[in-house]
């Protein structure tokens, strides 16, 4: 389905994750981050997405673990930057697929 | 297009591994596995071993009755590979040269990765059931448990058969009712994941189970570490869950051997091109079953749907052709829901678990994604064609390598 994410016209699923990660761009990461309550993107932010990023496109499947052994963040940090549910607050905004189990 | 004269080597001679052998010395190749153990155990059947069903004895085999004659067993295990020199180091000190190496070692748990798991409580009131030994445990465990809190969880993704752990706390939502003592017991499924059904046509269809059997969730929530004194986890946001019996699913991980070596992740599962399972890094290695690094679930049913795609491409290699890229991520699956039903699921890499009929678009008998006691039956009798069918390499009929998504329907999700 359709949905306007700043300003833009994008491609999502049901639960608003982008369906094309060509779609994605800063502003639109700066939308979702504030629909999840996170008002500014830190540096630290950007690194991280810009980590999920790069892992999705070389294929490699994302979990908590990995993103703590990343060299960016430690889980802790992970969870402090995007409270709740890191991994997937923080793949919502880098424009990923959210993470899912088999059913 | 035989050539005999090259070598095949696969490590690892679980539900894969003999499978593969199996398919492989029919097109005459010289196929050497490497294991150690003696058995090979129907591992789905673990899930049912804490609630008193099934002993042990029903659920293993002596490898030598599973594998061609024509195979040659080395029992050992591997201790290192030398890639490019085409060879590898058993712990017992052989060296053992190949052509082609398929790694086929699965995925063991690794309790030792999170901090406190494997102390003081371990097997106390601490358990796993994905050993043989851990769901014997357990079931003692069980038997001596009448109030309290029940905590079932999910440290970290991927493990293997990601729907065990649900079925596991459907069943025990059983187990205690048919005892009379549910009422006493609270049970609580802990996952590291969004929720226990993380995509949306089961969540919509099937989230209501856990509110039906009064299961709680605690979801978002990954270990950081577990106070067996005080008995609780703690998660890395400093939320705790407390629990009297802790039914865990530690970290799954790849053989030792695997891990910080060139071919793997950092969990220790090798990285291959997800259509062919060939390595990224070595033309002449591939990885099946639940030692690849494939976007699909760790299962049985997808190892077997592997092998065909992989025995093809073996066969190209040895003739200098170029591989397929046919395999589709395709998964099918039993998952017990309790009160004596299951479900089925059938998906791949591009398509989650619809509703529909399977394996036949309009008759079925297999209802998918629906509880049914038809779904039940086929996951009981399913341990029969694993023995009788599947390991020797036989084709099971009516069930397609690819998936088909005749006879499925996307549902509304509401
Ligand atoms: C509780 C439970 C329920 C399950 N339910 C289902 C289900 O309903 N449906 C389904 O499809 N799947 C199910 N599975 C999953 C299924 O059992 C596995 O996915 C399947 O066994 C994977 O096959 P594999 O050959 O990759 O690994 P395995 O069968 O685990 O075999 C790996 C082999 O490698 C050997 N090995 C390891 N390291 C070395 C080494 N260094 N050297 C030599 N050998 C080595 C081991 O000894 C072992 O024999 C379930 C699993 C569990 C635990």
């Amino acid at each position: 389905m359709q949905k306007e994410i700043a300003g833009q016209n994008v491609e999502v699923d049901a639960e608003g994750y982008l369906a094309d990660l060509n779609q994605w761009n800063g502003e639109i990461a700066k939308a979702i981050a504030s629909e999840l309550g996170i008002t500014e993107l830190s540096q630290q932010h950007w690194d991280v997405i810009n980590w999920l990023r790069d892992q999705k496109a070389s294929g490699n499947e994302l979990n908590i673990r990995k993103v703590g052994g990343s060299g960016v963040v430690d889980i802790k940090q992970f969870y402090q930057l995007f409270p709740g549910g890191p991994l997937k607050n923080a793949s919502k905004i880098a424009g990923l697929p959210k993470p899912t189990s088999c059913l | 297009m035989e050539n005999p004269t090259k070598k095949i080597v696969i490590i690892g001679a679980g539900t894969a591994g003999i499978m593969l052998s199996n398919k492989l010395v029919k097109h005459k190749l010289d196929v050497t596995v490497i294991d150690s153990s003696e058995v090979h155990y129907y591992q789905p059947g673990f899930l049912f071993l804490p609630f008193g069903k099934y002993n042990l004895d029903k659920l293993r085999r002596p490898l030598s009755k599973l594998i061609n004659k024509k195979v040659t067993h080395l029992r050992d295990r591997v201790a290192s590979i030398n890639y490019s020199g085409n060879s590898l180091t058993t712990e017992s000190g052989q060296e053992v040269g190949y052509d082609i190496l398929v790694i086929a070692t699965g995925t063991h748990i690794d309790a030792s990765a999170t901090q406190g798991l494997s102390g003081a409580g371990w097997r106390k009131n601490i358990f796993d059931f994905y050993t043989p030994d851990g769901a014997m445990a357990l079931r003692e465990a069980l038997q001596n448990f009448t109030q309290g809190k029940l905590v079932v969880q999910i440290m970290d993704m991927p493990i293997k058969c990601p729907v065990a752990p649900l079925e596991f706390a459907f069943l025990a939502d059983d187990y205690f009712r048919k005892r009379g003592l549910r009422d006493q017991i609270e049970i609580e499924y802990v996952t590291s994941l969004s929720g226990a059904f993380t995509k949306p046509v089961a969540s919509s269809k099937l989230g209501h189970l856990l509110t039906d059997k009064n299961i709680n969730i605690v979801a978002d929530f990954y270990v950081e570490k577990v106070d067996p004194e005080a008995r609780k986890l703690i998660c890395y946001d400093g939320r705790e869950v407390n629990y009297d019996l802790l039914v865990t699913i530690p970290v799954n991980a790849g053989a030792d051997f695997l891990h910080n070596s060139e071919i793997a992740n950092e969990l220790g599962f090798v990285e291959v091109n997800h259509g062919s399972l060939q390595s990224t890094k070595y033309p002449n290695l591939f990885a099946i079953g639940d030692a690849a690094d494939l976007p699909t679930s760790k299962a049985g049913s997808v190892a077997h749907f592997e092998v065909e795609t992989l025995v093809e491409n073996i066969m190209r290699s040895i003739n200098g052709q170029p591989l397929e890229e046919s395999f589709d991520g395709h998964s099918n699956c039993f998952v017990e829901a309790g009160g004596g039903k299951a479900l089925l699921l059938d998906f791949n890499y591009q398509t989650e678990p619809l509703e529909g009929r399977f394996p036949f678009a309009m008759f079925g008998p297999m209802k998918l994604l629906n509880p049914s006691r038809i779904n039940h039956l086929g996951k009981l009798a399913f341990r029969y064609i694993y023995w009788y069918m599947l390991l020797p390499g036989r084709k099971i009929p009516f069930i397609p390598n690819k998936m088909s998504i005749k006879g499925k329907k996307q549902p509304k999700i509401s």
